[in-house]
């Protein structure tokens, strides 16, 4: 842990060194996200409501889904260049060194533009919050910090499967980018909104509806078991098999040479 | 023009090689095309009086922007281009006998076609084939089917002639990871990337359709689907003429202002 925070802090000096370039970066992403919130909000404007749900508490989908998904991206960037330490043979190198190889992956790089995107959800929360009707007793605010963190260990498992593809193609597979991407852009509604199937798709096989729908009904008291409250947790056993994919990926790895 | 015939020829063989990446995109495109049809369904649901334009018209706008997304996305970024210039490569292109602007224009607009190309037929055949409603529709009439292609056409010059000025700023500042991402970011928000301009609230949205970026993607789709026919396709596609214009002269007056006293980078 000692040493991730140094190579936390060595990045984070780096990428200081350009301000200009990092500052525009980080509102590029800031813009990005908006773009996505005022087409949320003009939508909502016409609407008012959609599948039970009013503008307010879905911007509590929009901003657990967003904050998961930087914080994950922001450590988990690493995972991006993966492909390319593999196809040019620079994971040879981090098979050698007597450390996790995710963790010498995870900190080969962090990408800290993103905290364009952390403050949006940040000052989505602060409006969210309070106007969403939710009465915010502690398990309530358990159930939302539940869904932050476990949304972001989620998406984190899809980067590592999105990595371990690379160990079979040598390249990125653009097809992740429904669940990575897409998981982030799609989320900004809560997923019953896309019909029953998708639903289904996104409880049992990718687990995102666990830390976006289902708590959210048990924060809006639409469903009052504490079961609805514990679902993130549960879809944590999906880092299960991304692991385990990850380990076979890694053990039939052939180096591609440099 | 043979010249910039040959141009447009070989970045197209060349964008055609990539034919698995163009797979896992086209399924890509599918899935999102789809999770973005049912959201709309379910606003539909909720308030059909609310809904500024068909639903069917809707659908046909989703698919189309998938199928083209190659085409209009000002996300595409020509990093020949750009490294050109950050490079040095510039020094090259200038004493080559050719217009440097015809030949970036050639250059992006057949990379746009050739990726389109390989993965529209594909998206079409299957949103022509999924059940209604989220079929997509003909066009109402032939003659609304060739006003799209036009629109298309000239959609297509107006995003390149509008991304060429993103180069050209290159001359200048070298470095765009920021600039680009901003401009390309709300371009594509204000040609109806997000959602279509028919679903924006009523003064943002007068304002958003004389503005270039309507020119672009917003057109050919709705007139498509429909949404625009008759005299104000036609009144469309004179804005879309004039935006072409406009562009490219600003484009061709910049360049030569920026080309006059470059700084050719690298060794």
């Amino acid at each position: 842990m000692r040493l991730y925070m140094k190579f936390f802090a060595m990045h984070l000096k780096s990428q200081m060194q350009y301000k200009t370039s990092f500052f525009l970066t980080a509102l590029g992403q800031f813009l990005v996200s908006f773009t996505t919130l005022l087409g949320v909000y003009f939508m909502f404007s016409r609407f008012n409501i959609v599948e039970d749900f009013a503008f307010e508490q879905t911007l509590l989908c929009f901003a657990v889904v967003l904050m998961a998904f930087s914080m994950a991206e922001m450590l988990g960037r690493g995972f991006d260049l993966f492909p390319r330490m593999i196809s040019n043979g620079e994971f040879d190198r981090a098979l050698v060194r007597p450390r996790n190889v995710i963790f010498q992956v995870l900190a080969a790089k962090m990408d800290f533009t993103r905290f364009g995107r952390l403050i949006q959800t940040i000052a989505v929360f602060c409006y969210a919050i309070p106007t969403s009707g939710v009465i915010w007793t502690f398990d309530k605010i358990l159930t939302l910090c539940l869904m932050v963190a476990c949304g972001s260990l989620i998406f984190f498992g899809l980067f590592l499967i999105y990595a371990a593809f690379s160990f079979f193609t040598i390249e990125g597979l653009e097809f992740m980018n429904v669940f990575t991407d897409g998981g982030r852009e799609f989320g900004r509604y809560p997923f019953s909104v896309y019909g029953k199937n998708v639903l289904m798709f996104l409880t049992f096989v990718i687990p995102l509806a666990l830390f976006q729908y289902y708590p959210l009904l048990y924060l809006l008291d639409r469903e009052q078991s504490a079961f609805f409250m514990v679902t993130p947790l549960i879809g944590l056993v999906f880092l299960l098999p991304c692991y385990g994919f990850f380990q076979i990926g890694l053990r039939r790895y052939k180096s591609t040479g440099s | 023009m043979k010249k910039y015939f040959a141009v447009f020829r070989i970045r197209f063989i060349n964008a055609l090689q990539y034919r698995a990446a163009a797979l896992a995109g086209m399924a890509t495109q599918f899935a999102w095309g789809f999770m973005e049809i049912f959201a709309f369904a379910a606003f539909y649901r909720a308030n059909p009086d609310a809904f500024p334009m068909e639903f069917s018209q809707t659908v046909s706008y989703i698919w189309m922007q998938q199928a083209f997304l190659a085409l209009f996305m000002m996300w595409f970024w020509e990093h020949d281009i750009a490294a050109s210039i950050t490079e040095g490569g510039i020094a090259y292109e200038m004493v080559r006998p050719v217009d440097l602007y015809g030949r970036w224009f050639c250059q992006a607009s057949a990379n746009r076609l050739a990726r389109t190309a390989l993965r529209c037929a594909p998206i079409l055949i299957v949103a022509f084939i999924v059940p209604e409603p989220y079929k997509m529709a003909l066009p109402p009439n032939a003659e609304q089917l060739f006003l799209f292609l036009l629109s298309a056409m000239l959609a297509l010059g107006v995003v390149i002639a509008f991304s060429i000025l993103m180069y050209i700023s290159l001359f200048y500042t070298l470095s765009t990871t920021g600039v680009r991402i901003i401009a390309a970011v709300l371009s594509d928000f204000l040609a109806g990337g997000v959602i279509p301009l028919p679903f924006f609230p009523e003064p943002i949205r007068a304002v958003a359709e004389i503005l270039p970026f309507a020119a672009m993607q917003n057109m050919p789709l709705r007139i498509y689907g429909g949404n625009i026919a008759g005299t104000d396709a036609l009144a469309g596609i004179i804005l879309q003429i004039f935006w072409l214009v406009a562009l490219l002269l600003a484009g061709r007056f910049l360049m030569a202002r920026a080309l006059k006293k470059v700084i050719v980078q690298g060794g």
